[in-house]
């Protein structure tokens, strides 16, 4: 953690013990890495999840494919909803906030929700600024489709970065563009000398602190996970080959025909995505995967990744 | 041996930062994720993660009995946090089908700090590590309830041991990994070094 901002509380040794630190925050998504994290909309689907290895889950009202079903505004969920979930597990629970409605994020943090995803499948509250995510003890986790989106929301605190995918479509083809762009983009930069950071900064529109780091590092300073579209173990796998940390799973569990089966399978396939053995056994007798939507067929305005900016 | 072979349970947790420890504490370090790797290593680190998936994907690969049956012929491990609580004879409170490695004589309570919210960093003392206290980075930590005769508390945070071992077993319930400060593991790397002898 050689880059945060001088908003950033900075602790090394304090005699007193500090909550809410950039290194605990983003400590806590390391721990995550190699995991499946699931969207769950009751207690009894929480505790599936929990069965089944998930190590995180994510509470909301209506998983992505209903939102896009249901159409209307889509808000933070249900207080009670969330304490229920939180009840149910011991696996870390998150919770989404609409982009820049940080009063949302403050009630989630109230709550003890142990995540916030300040997330672009909720209908935006703002559409120039994101939370200040620094101004939190709760960790943010938030969405990108290309570096320099990542970075921003890194610049803003998010201690943890997903890439966006088109959540609640059960097509992997957005996940996989949006990764895959992050990817390269970094490959670039670890090519470039310090002469050519200063005008790539301007280019990714990030801070040139950042872009330093990640030039150095060759990977973000946060953990990267792949979201939007994972509806099967080889889409799973597929995600961690192309170099996420680990996987989101929104609609592509409950929204199939065996959620108790699919779900251990898509853990297993995560854990072992480079064993073809394993992730082919836990392909077997899973039942109907969700439907899915050509991602081709959305309008603009249907597809939620252009959320944010 | 000079440059002992240790590996680090690799089904899910940071994994990569304990590797990176371990090779800066002077070991070869590799992953270990199915029973012919554990089979080839000297030494075994159970990193942080999530104790409940750790448990369930080790029993369904294969590798619980495995890791019992080398714990119980004296390979040393250490373990972080979840790594813990996986080291751990018992579990306060388990989930439904939440098993533990075991190995140290010790009752864990999870969570026991809180949640993401109360999570913390804070100095700590620990015994056997020299150069002034360790940065102890807590994420919904556990800690230890109460030990055996046989178990060597290390450290303790506001009355709770933090820091424990039991022969060639270490478990801290934070996370040296994640701080730069490879004193711990250079102290469980010296750990597996004196098995092998």
């Amino acid at each position: 953690m050689s880059t945060t901002p001088s908003s950033t509380p900075e602790t090394a040794s304090a005699p007193a013990p500090e909550t809410g630190t950039a290194r605990v925050k983003r400590g806590m998504a390391e721990q995550l890495k190699g995991g499946v994290i699931m969207d769950v909309v009751t207690p009894e689907q929480a505790k599936i999840a929990e069965d089944a290895g998930a190590v995180a889950v994510m509470a909301l009202e209506r998983v992505p494919a209903d939102i896009r079903k249901d159409g209307g505004v889509a808000r933070m969920s249900d207080p009670d909803m969330i304490e229920g979930i939180i009840d149910a597990v011991s696996i870390p629970v998150m919770a989404k906030s609409r982009i820049g409605h940080f009063v949302e994020a403050q009630v989630l943090q109230a709550l003890g929700v142990d995540y916030i995803d300040e997330s672009e499948v909720l209908t935006p509250a703002d559409e120039v600024n994101h939370s200040d995510k620094w101004a939190f003890t709760t960790p943010f986790v938030c969405g990108a489709t290309n570096l320099g989106e990542a970075l921003r929301r890194i610049a803003e605190g998010a201690a943890m970065i997903r890439s966006k995918g088109e959540a609640g479509t059960g097509n992997v083809v957005e996940a996989v563009r949006h990764l895959r762009q992050i990817k390269n983009e970094i490959a670039r930069l670890r090519g470039y000398d310090n002469n050519e950071l200063y005008a790539a900064a301007k280019e990714l529109r990030a801070p040139y602190e950042l872009v330093r780091e990640v030039a150095e590092l060759g990977k973000l300073p946060v953990v990267l996970f792949s979201a939007g579209g994972v509806a099967t173990p080889a889409d799973a796998a597929l995600m961690r080959q192309l170099g996420a940390e680990g996987v989101f799973v929104g609609s592509g569990i409950f929204k199939s025909g065996d959620p108790v089966k699919r779900a251990a399978a898509i853990v297993k396939a995560t854990t072992f995505y480079d064993d073809p053995k394993v992730v082919a056994d836990a392909s077997r007798g899973l039942g109907e995967a969700m439907v899915g939507i050509n991602c081709d067929t959305l309008t603009e305005a249907e597809r939620f990744a252009g959320r944010g900016w | 041996m000079t440059t002992p072979a240790i590996g680090v349970l690799a089904l899910q947790g940071d994994v990569r930062e304990h590797l990176a420890a371990l090779e800066a504490a002077g070991a070869e370090a590799r992953t270990v994720r199915r029973p012919e790797e554990l089979a080839g290593v000297d030494g075994l680190v159970i990193p942080g993660g999530e104790s409940t998936t750790i448990s369930k994907l080790a029993t369904a690969f294969g590798l619980m009995e495995p890791l019992r049956e080398r714990v119980r012929s004296g390979m040393p491990a250490y373990g972080s946090c979840a790594g813990m609580i996986m080291l751990a004879d018992k579990i306060l409170d388990p989930r439904s089908g939440q098993e533990t490695v075991g190995g140290i004589d010790m009752i864990v309570r999870r969570n026991a700090f809180g949640r993401q919210n109360e999570s913390f960093e804070a100095s700590v003392d620990v015994a056997g590590v020299g150069g002034g206290p360790v940065e102890g980075v807590f994420i919904r930590a556990p800690w230890v309830e109460s030990t055996g005769a046989d178990v060597e508390v290390l450290a303790v945070f506001e009355a709770h041991p933090v820091a424990v071992r039991q022969g060639s077993l270490l478990a801290t319930a934070f996370h040296p990994e994640l701080t730069g400060d490879h004193r711990v593991h250079r102290l469980f790397t010296g750990m597996v070094r004196s098995a092998a002898r």
